[in-house]
C-alpha cells in the first residue's frame, strides 16, 4: 500500500461505510475491509483493475467521479475518497460537492501544482513543467484540473467545507513536515491531503 | 408449508447424490400473479454438490429462455453436456466441492416442471389454455422447491439473460432469501426490442400448418418449421455480427440438391433454392432443427410472454430502485460488451436503480466479440469475476473460502 494511502485509512474510523473513487486496484478498500471491518466499496474507470478487483472479492463496480456518484442517496457513506483523481475529473467543484453529500466526510488527495519546481520550471524555461508527479504532456495528460493547495483551500472556503485536517504529502507519499504554514505546504508540498465535511454535517 | 406428495422422495438433502435430477410435486399449487390458481405443481430439478448441515451454501443458477435444469449434467435428449458445465462442477468458478447447486426447470418449462405440455384440468395438456406465467411466478415456485429442502436462504442466486431477470426477481420478491446475487446479461425489464424480436418468434409458429390452434397433440405432429424459424431468429440475436464473420464470414457450401435436404434442412424440410448454402444458414438450420427435437412451442410462447411482461418498475410508478430500497443482498452485475439485445446500458441502468437503492453492487463489463451467448462460453475474464464474487461473498457470509484462481498471484492486496 501506498503511504499516502495509509494516511488515509489512518483518517477512517473503523467499522465506516466507505467509497473509494477511483479505487485502481483495490488496495485500499481491500485494507478497509480485512483490518478496519469497513463496509468498503469502489468506483473505478479502467475495466481491466474493475475485473482484477472484483475477482478479488471486492465490491468494485465500473463508473467514474462525474457521472456515477449522483445516483447515490444522501449520506450513503461516512467518508468518500478520491486519492489523486480530483484534477483528472470533468467538474471538480461538483465531484466534491457530491462526495459530501454522499457522504459524512470527504478525504480527497491531489498533487500540488504549487509545488516550487513546477514554478521554477515554468518560470525558466516558459514551458508546461515536467516532473515525477506531473510526467504527461500537455497534449495527453489526463490532468485537466491541476490545482495548488491554496485554489484548493480557497475552494473550500467558497464552498463553505470545513477542513477538518489536512497534510502536505512527498512524492513518496509520506507525510511533509510543512504543517503550520499554508505556504510553505504550498511550495513544498509535492501532494495534499484533506479531511472535509459539510458545515453543520457533523 | 406445502404439502409434498408420497412419490417425492423424501432423503435428507445432504444425502443428494452428484448430479441428482428430480421432480417435486407441490400439492398445494401456486396462486398466479394472473389471479389463476395452479396446483399441484411439478418442479423439476437438478442438483449438484452437498447442502452442508447449516443450509446455508445453496447455490440458485436460473436458466435462460431455451434452457433447462441440466445445468452440469448430460441433456438427456441431447446426450450433450450441461449448458454450463464450464462453469459448474467441481473445482469450477461454481464449485460442486462447496456449494449445493440447484437448478429448476422454470414454471411453464417442457423439461419435467408444469407447463403447457402438463396433463390440464380437461384430462389432456394444457396447450394455449396454460395460464399467463411471469418470472414472479418462476420464482415462487422456486421458493417452493426451496422449502422442500429447508434452505432459509440462498448462498447466491446466478444466471443470465432471463436467469438474470430470475435472480433480479429472487432479490425483489424475498429480499431477506438471497445472499449474494449474480445477473449476467440481463436487464430489469424487457425492451419493446426485445418484445418485438419475441413477437415475430411466435408469428413463426402460428404460421405453420402443423400449429393447429395450438392442439397440435391432438394431430400427432408439433410445428416443428415454425418453431425451428423461431429459434433461428432468436439464435441470431444472441450472436454479433464479429461473431457470425469470424465463424462464416461469406463462405458457402455446395451440395447436391438432395443431400442438402436431408443433412441440414431437418425441421425446414426444404432443400437450399438454389442449390447453394451460405455457412451461417446451415448453421441457423442446423440450430432450429436441433432445438425443436427439445423443446415444446407452447412453451416456447408461454416463456417468451413471461419475457414480454417483466418489468420490476412496473409496481413502483417506474422506479427501478424501489424493489431494492434497504435490500441487504451483495450484487455483482455483469455485462458483455457485444451483447446487443441485453447491451451494457441495460446493464449500467441497473447498477444506477441499486445504487440510489444503496445496494452493494459490483459491475462488471466483459470484453467479448461473442454478443449475448458469451456469457455461456470460454471467457477467462467472466470466470474469474465469477470466481471472485462468490469468493468474497462467501467470506463475508463466514463460509470457508475456497482457493483463489489458479496461477493467482494474489499481488493487488
Amino acid at each position: 500500500m501506498r503511504l499516502d494511502q495509509r494516511l488515509i485509512a489512518d483518517m477512517i474510523r473503523p467499522g465506516s461505510r466507505v467509497l473509494d473513487v477511483g479505487s485502481g486496484d483495490g488496495t485500499l478498500i481491500d485494507h478497509l475491509y480485512r483490518t478496519r471491518n469497513c463496509d468498503a466499496r469502489g468506483i473505478e474507470i479502467d475495466m481491466r483493475a474493475v475485473t482484477q478487483s472484483v475477482a478479488h472479492g471486492l465490491p468494485v463496480m465500473h463508473g467514474d467521479a462525474d457521472h456515477d456518484l449522483s445516483d447515490y442517496p444522501d449520506a450513503a457513506f461516512d467518508y468518500v475518497v478520491l486519492q489523486r483523481t480530483l484534477q483528472a475529473v470533468e467538474r471538480p467543484r461538483e465531484v466534491l460537492a457530491q462526495m459530501l453529500r454522499i457522504g459524512r466526510y470527504a478525504i480527497v488527495s491531489f498533487p500540488n501544482f504549487g509545488h516550487w519546481r513546477l514554478r521554477l520550471q515554468l518560470l525558466t524555461s516558459g514551458r508546461m513543467p515536467m516532473t515525477a508527479v506531473w510526467h504527461t504532456p500537455w497534449y495527453e495528460t489526463p490532468n485537466i484540473h491541476p490545482c495548488t493547495i491554496r485554489d484548493f483551500l480557497a475552494l473550500c472556503e467558497e464552498e463553505d467545507y470545513v477542513v477538518e485536517r489536512w497534510l502536505a504529502i512527498d512524492e513518496e507519499g509520506d507525510r511533509s513536515p510543512w504543517r503550520r504554514s499554508i505556504r510553505l505546504a504550498n511550495l513544498f508540498g509535492e501532494q495534499a491531503l484533506f479531511l472535509l465535511r459539510r458545515r453543520g454535517g457533523r | 408449508m406445502q404439502q409434498v406428495s408420497p412419490t417425492t422422495l423424501l432423503q435428507p438433502p445432504a444425502a443428494a447424490p452428484v448430479g441428482r435430477s428430480d421432480v417435486v410435486r407441490i400439492e398445494a399449487g401456486l396462486t398466479l400473479e394472473c389471479g389463476q390458481s395452479l396446483g399441484p405443481i411439478d418442479i423439476a430439478y437438478c442438483a449438484h454438490g452437498t447442502l452442508n448441515p447449516a443450509r446455508d451454501n445453496a447455490i440458485l443458477v436460473c436458466h435462460a429462455l431455451t434452457g433447462d435444469q441440466y445445468v452440469a449434467a448430460p441433456h438427456p435428449l441431447t446426450g450433450k453436456p450441461g449448458w454450463w458445465s464450464r462453469m459448474v462442477g467441481p473445482g469450477l468458478p461454481i464449485d460442486t466441492d462447496r456449494f449445493f447447486v440447484l437448478c429448476t426447470n422454470v414454471l411453464g418449462g417442457c423439461m419435467g416442471s408444469t407447463g403447457p405440455r402438463s396433463i390440464g384440468p380437461k384430462g389432456e395438456p394444457w396447450g394455449t389454455e396454460f395460464p399467463p406465467i411471469t418470472i414472479r411466478d418462476m420464482v415462487r415456485a422456486q421458493a417452493l422447491l426451496l422449502d422442500h429442502f429447508g434452505i432459509d436462504r440462498l448462498f447466491a442466486a446466478i444466471g443470465g439473460s432471463m436467469g438474470g431477470m430470475q435472480v433480479l426477481e429472487w432479490v425483489a420478491t424475498y429480499p431477506e432469501r438471497v445472499f449474494a446475487a449474480m445477473p449476467i446479461a440481463t436487464a430489469p425489464y424487457h425492451s419493446a426490442q426485445n418484445i418485438a424480436f419475441n413477437e415475430v418468434s411466435r408469428q413463426a409458429i402460428f404460421a405453420d400448418p402443423e400449429w393447429h390452434g395450438g392442439r397440435y397433440w391432438a394431430h400427432d405432429t408439433v410445428p416443428a418449421r415454425g418453431l425451428a424459424v423461431a429459434r433461428m431468429m432468436a439464435h441470431i440475436t444472441y450472436l454479433s455480427e464479429e461473431a457470425l464473420a469470424a465463424k462464416f464470414g461469406r463462405r458457402v457450401r455446395r451440395e447436391a440438391r438432395a443431400a442438402a435436404g436431408s443433412s441440414t434442412g431437418g425441421a425446414l424440410g426444404t432443400a437450399s433454392l438454389f442449390g447453394e448454402m451460405f455457412e451461417v444458414e446451415s448453421y441457423l438450420r442446423h440450430q432450429g432443427s436441433s432445438f425443436v427435437r427439445r423443446f415444446d412451442a407452447n412453451s416456447y410462447l408461454t416463456i417468451t410472454r413471461a419475457l414480454d411482461y417483466f418489468d420490476l418498475s412496473a409496481a413502483f410508478d417506474g422506479d427501478f430502485a424501489a424493489p431494492f430500497r434497504g435490500v441487504k443482498t451483495r450484487f455483482c452485475v455483469v455485462s458483455l460488451s457485444s451483447d446487443w439485445l441485453f447491451p451494457t446500458s441495460a446493464s449500467r441502468s441497473l447498477v444506477r436503480a441499486l445504487n440510489r437503492a444503496g445496494v452493494n453492487v459490483s459491475f462488471v463489463e466483459i470484453e467479448t466479440d461473442r454478443g449475448h451467448d458469451a456469457f455461456l462460453l470460454d471467457e477467462p475474464d467472466l470466470d474469474r469475476t465469477m470466481r471472485g464474487f462468490l469468493n468474497g461473498a462467501a467470506e463475508q457470509a463466514g463460509l470457508n473460502r475456497g482457493d483463489s484462481e489458479p496461477g493467482d498471484s494474489g499481488d493487488s492486496a
